[in-house]
């Protein structure tokens, strides 16, 4: 069976959270796609597999994105996924690109994902009437996607003594990483005072540790190793990956403090066969900082209840013991509704070596962690260079 | 809640949930239970999702609960809470072990607390549309749930 790489990734340039230049969600697609078929030294001719979704156009065109896509871009793809689990689904398109080109179902895979969130001011998803089970949530007016991650929160307080300045740490040092990347939204350095200060939204989270809301565009492609070396570019290793959802009204949610990211980074380090010590960087979802501290405690890099310690003192600023999120994150890079594709973007860059000033140094191993809908989804992946 | 009963989004009813809205109506608070394995669930649905038997029996609740997590929404969901905020949205376990998104309606909000007992409070907010919110139970009583959830 052959081996399935990443051979190119791209993101979109933004100004003040827009795309620039502006486009339409299909046109900043299209551009991704083009970065990334060029960072890869593909052609679109050789392009025979699609993955996507998103949130664009929903109801309407948008329900079948990877149709509506293909017509836009002039593909006639032999292989596609719109898998829709929420931000955590480009981590499961990944999966899906690997398993359809070892199977030579395809043989060059393009993973994108657009937004024009913010230029539309669409971010709210309410207006529509609560039906099948969100007719059990909706009238009560949890504010969403916040509302959910702060019960999360409250409740990791309430049996750990987490405090809302541990969960600061985490929006410090990840907005300490985006003043290292001219792609970040926001650069300027915060501290735990300033998180703090800034405007309760949802008890105990505040507006600072909340995620930007952002346009935004990506794009990964899939190729076999073979491809890839042929392409001369630097293939990085899809080495595990695993996926877990566990409830979508936050009510059915087993237990608020564990993500299903504890199941779906089990499989996906056991199938790469390392443990979490072998682990360089990691780039977690982080829509709110309580995701980022419920989804290290999951997947075990430490103990349940453990999650506040383990991230104070600015452990996982530039330069310190634990590099994450060094890109900015959802927190201060860019957050366009789904989040996941730049989870790996950034992965793939840094075991690559590109990433100047934030290279982690000696880089050769990833974990990304996506998370959708309100703590609803996870998907994992393990990535390294050779 | 003050929410204009116009602007607040409202349960669309189906066969599944009929029932129980129905009974909310007649102020009773009402779910299923599982004739085969014997757990209570919430929301109304037609297979048990421990045991996968078929859901056909209904029983009352106590309306009694205690308080698993709680947030204040300071910013409203919408045009239609703004004038509720800020409230409190909170999950309660009932005393029959099933857990609900509810709101725990209280002066001043800084009383509802993790472990807190309380009480349903049927409220009218459309017409034919009853929902099941909590107050904070004015005699609260040690049970088994709330000696638990009482330590921290
Ligand atoms: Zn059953």
């Amino acid at each position: 069976m052959r081996t399935a790489v990443i051979a190119g990734v791209a993101d979109h340039p933004l100004r003040d959270g827009k795309l620039a230049p502006d486009g339409s969600v299909l046109a900043a697609q299209a551009r991704v796609a083009a970065a990334a078929l060029a960072d890869a030294g593909i052609e679109w001719s050789d392009v025979d597999g699609l993955l996507s979704t998103g949130m664009w156009g929903v109801p309407g065109v948008g329900q079948l994105p990877t149709v509506t896509l293909s017509e836009y871009l002039g593909l006639q793809p032999r292989f596609t996924d719109s898998t829709n689990i929420g931000g955590s689904s480009f981590e499961s398109h990944l999966a899906s690109a690997v398993r359809a080109i070892e199977r030579g179902d395809c043989d060059v895979a393009l993973i994108t994902y657009g937004s024009t969130q913010r230029s539309d001011r669409s971010r709210n998803l309410g207006g529509r009437a609560p039906v099948l089970t969100m007719q059990h949530e909706t009238p009560y007016g949890l504010p969403t996607p916040v509302g959910g991650y702060a019960l999360a929160a409250m409740r990791h307080m309430h049996e750990y003594g987490t405090t809302s300045e541990q969960l600061a740490e985490i929006a410090v040092a990840t907005r300490a990483w985006a003043a290292l990347n001219p792609a970040a939204t926001r650069r300027e350095l915060i501290t735990v005072d300033d998180v703090l200060a800034s405007p309760m939204i949802s008890d105990p989270l505040h507006l600072l540790d909340s995620c930007l809301v952002t346009d935004g565009a990506g794009a990964v492609v899939v190729t076999s190793e073979e491809h890839a070396r042929a392409s001369g570019v630097t293939p990085v290793h899809v080495r595990g990956y695993g996926e877990s959802q566990s409830h979508w009204t936050i009510a059915a949610m087993p237990d608020l403090t564990v993500p299903p990211s504890a199941a779906s980074g089990r499989r996906a380090l056991e199938m790469a066969g390392i443990t979490v010590d072998d682990i360089d960087v990691v780039e977690l979802y982080d829509s709110f900082t309580i995701t980022v501290l419920l989804t290290l405690e999951a997947l075990g890099f430490c103990g349940p209840g453990e999650g506040g310690d383990f991230v104070s003192g600015q452990r996982t600023a530039p330069g310190r013991e634990f590099p994450m999120n060094t890109n900015g994150g959802g927190l201060s890079y860019a957050h366009p509704g789904m989040y996941g594709i730049f989870l790996l973007v950034e992965a793939v860059r840094q075991l690559r070596g590109e990433c100047g000033p934030r290279q982690v140094a000696g880089a050769r191993t990833a974990l990304v962690n996506g998370t959708g809908g309100t703590l609803s989804s996870a998907s994992t992946c393990v990535l390294s260079v050779a | 809640m003050n929410a204009s009963p116009a602007e607040r989004p409202l349960p669309v009813v189906d066969a599944d949930s009929a029932r129980f809205w129905a009974a909310l109506r007649d102020r009773k608070l009402t779910v299923q239970r599982c004739g085969t394995c014997g757990r209570h669930v919430f929301y109304p649905r037609a297979l048990c999702p421990n045991c996968h038997a078929e859901l056909v029996d209904w029983v009352e609740c106590s309306g009694r609960g205690t308080v698993y997590s709680y947030t204040v929404a300071r910013r409203p969901a919408g045009p239609a809470f703004a004038a509720d905020a800020p409230y409190v949205v909170a999950l309660v376990d009932l005393d029959e072990g099933v857990r609900m998104l509810t709101n725990v309606v209280s002066t001043p909000l800084e009383n509802v607390r993790i472990g807190a007992r309380v009480v349903v409070r049927f409220t009218d907010v459309a017409e034919g549309i009853t929902l099941p919110l909590f107050e904070l139970a004015p005699d609260p009583l040690p049970t088994d749930s709330s000696a638990r959830e009482g330590t921290a």
